[in-house]
């Protein structure tokens, strides 16, 4: 079977630094795979040529079979990519119920035309989108605050409701920019529980992030960047004891 | 759910909607529309004269130029400068169908709306692809194009002298030439128009409008084309100043060019601010304010423009959401102080 997402030979440039370099890899259908790596590693870049933020200066990267490093990201989405943003990226003025309303926005055809009119289609298609929504909030227990604007809610809600979203559009592939960060333990931890749940139910996951334990606990596969290039690739015990990844990572002193 | 089962369940205790009540709140929505709109009758009646009531006419007229500039400025954060400019495309092509080719208001409206919607389109593809306020710069472009076709095109426009001949709107040889005969059709008209922006609003083209304009980053990552759905709005803007600019120049059977002049066009911005932009009751009370004010400061002569100016202001300083935010300006205010 032909991985989900396959990145060939990526390699992207700023102004003479290399943030990515040269890098090579693939994520299969219903894994989670995470992406981990000190500071300065190339995560964020390589995250944002996936999500079509940022273009790759060469290289490929194919979704489902096709090429889609030139498409804009409105374009991905529609093919199936979700994203979630580390510094979050609500609609803080439009409600709760809203925000996950917008996010099904590729699975709805009504247009501007049977809005106007108020046609029975769309009227239909309205009750449906709502249903759905209410059932997203409901299951991640955002359901007391879907008329709210999403400003009000706290960002640890903020951080669910974007995931929310994210799923409305029922996508086949979740990239998920650092999901706990900024998140007290406790909810760190639910974020962990509902990722595997979703993995569980067919999600295939792709994350970056930097809660070591949420990573090794949930993830399947972990491939670790150092320098915009790959260090190591493998499960949480093959890439524990690996010698470069050590030296990355305690080099840096850092404690996770 | 039923109907009537989830209205009266919309909202609970706590006054925070229950699940399920949505449906319900965007069906209250709509009924206040109509309630309003069923009180408005009353005024041929109580109107002491028909200059009043003229007065009355014309702010249904501009509610519809100013409620349309809302739906892109208040809900989709771009600027037009060429409202008025739109407004006068839809009253000179309506207009000079009736008088040169002798076609009814009845199908000149629509096509006042076609021709709009169109302009805007054409202006709004290049203007529109790049991020930022490039719509404001084309459209002041556009705007000053537009009038110097008004006032060239002598042949079709009548130029500075305006369009003449112009006939009214008329049902089975019935003129609605008179103020309480006119009063029904702008009635009727704005009420539609208000009705097409609600159920817009109501939409997922409305939704993806306002994700775009808070958030343009989110935005495409739920798949938006926001270029697109700009692209919508300010055609839909425009068409609809098309619509007010049929209704115009048939209610007043006469159009010239100063009426819809950049300056026009900056006013309307203003009254979009005043009554509260990206509120849906904003755009009623800025056209109260636009249609009113310069009544009451009529007798100040030289100094209206300093006065209605100097007004604009303080308002605005006072109340950055527009008059439609007083009353959730004043609740805060008397909660404070209790």
């Amino acid at each position: 079977m032909t991985p989900i997402l396959d990145v060939s030979d990526l390699t992207c440039q700023f102004a003479g630094v290399t943030a990515v370099d040269d890098l090579s890899f693939t994520v299969d259908r219903g894994q989670i795979k995470a992406v981990i790596g000190p500071n300065g590693a190339g995560k964020s870049t390589l995250f944002n040529m996936i999500a079509g933020v940022t273009r790759p200066t060469t290289g490929t990267i194919s979704f489902d079979g096709s090429r889609i490093d030139a498409l804009p990201t409105f374009r991905r989405a529609r093919l199936g990519i979700a994203r979630t943003f580390q510094n979050l990226q609500v609609f803080q003025e439009m409600t709760v119920l809203e925000n996950v309303m917008v996010g099904a926005h590729t699975t709805g055809r009504a247009g501007t035309m049977s809005a106007i009119f108020a046609t029975l289609r769309q009227q239909a298609e309205e009750r449906d989108l709502t249903e759905t929504a209410h059932a997203l909030l409901t299951r991640f227990g955002l359901a007391d605050k879907a008329q709210l604007k999403a400003g009000a809610l706290s960002f640890g809600q903020m951080k669910v409701l974007e995931l929310a979203r994210a799923l409305a559009s029922d996508p086949s592939l979740l990239l998920l920019d650092e999901p706990a960060a900024g998140l007290p333990h406790g909810e760190a931890d639910r974020m962990g529980e509902i990722i595997v749940d979703l993995n569980r139910n067919g999600m295939t996951v792709l994350l970056v992030e930097h809660n070591m334990r949420m990573v090794m606990s949930l993830s399947h596969d972990i491939l670790v960047l150092n320098n915009g290039r790959r260090i190591a690739e493998g499960d949480a015990d093959t890439v524990r004891q690996h010698p470069e990844v050590l030296a990355a990572y305690l080099g840096e002193s850092e404690d996770a | 759910m039923s109907t009537s089962s989830s209205q009266s369940a919309a909202l609970t205790a706590t006054g925070r909607p229950a699940p399920g009540g949505w449906v319900a709140l965007a069906a209250s929505q709509h009924i206040r529309l109509v309630a309003v709109w069923l009180a408005l009758i009353v005024l041929p009646f109580v109107l002491p004269n028909n200059y009043l009531l003229s007065l009355a006419n014309l702010a249904f007229i501009n509610l519809i130029l100013i409620a349309g500039l809302n739906l892109l400025m208040g809900y989709g954060g771009q600027i037009s400068l060429s409202q008025a400019g739109f407004f006068g495309l839809g009253a000179y092509t309506s207009g000079v169908l009736n008088v040169e080719l002798d076609v009814t208001p009845w199908l000149g409206l629509p096509a006042a709306a076609l021709v709009a919607g169109g302009a805007a389109a054409l202006v709004g593809i290049p203007a529109l692809r790049l991020k930022g306020h490039y719509l404001a710069m084309a459209t002041l472009g556009w705007n000053a194009i537009l009038i110097v076709f008004f006032v060239q095109f002598i042949d079709l426009t009548g130029g500075p002298n305006g369009l003449l001949g112009v006939e009214p709107f008329s049902i089975f040889g019935y003129a609605l030439d008179r103020e309480p005969r006119v009063f029904p059709l702008v009635w009727a008209t704005s009420f539609l128009v208000m009705l097409v922006i609600l159920n817009f609003l109501r939409s997922r083209s409305g939704r993806a409008l306002r994700a775009v304009a808070t958030n343009e980053l989110g935005a495409d990552a739920v798949g938006i084309d926001s270029f697109r759905i700009k692209l919508v709005a300010f055609s839909l803007s425009a068409a609809l100043a098309g619509i007010a600019g049929s209704l115009y120049v048939h209610v007043n059977m006469y159009a010239s060019p100063e009426t819809f002049s950049i300056a026009t066009s900056i006013l309307l911005i203003v009254m979009v601010a005043i009554g509260g932009a990206g509120t849906f009751w904003g755009p009623v009370l800025g056209t109260a304010i636009y249609v009113l004010l310069p009544q009451f400061l009529a007798g100040f002569e030289d100094a209206e423009l300093l006065i209605f100016g100097a007004g604009m202001i303080v308002v605005l300083v006072a109340f950055p959401g527009g008059l439609a935010s007083l009353p959730t300006a004043v609740a805060r205010w008397v909660g404070r102080r209790a």
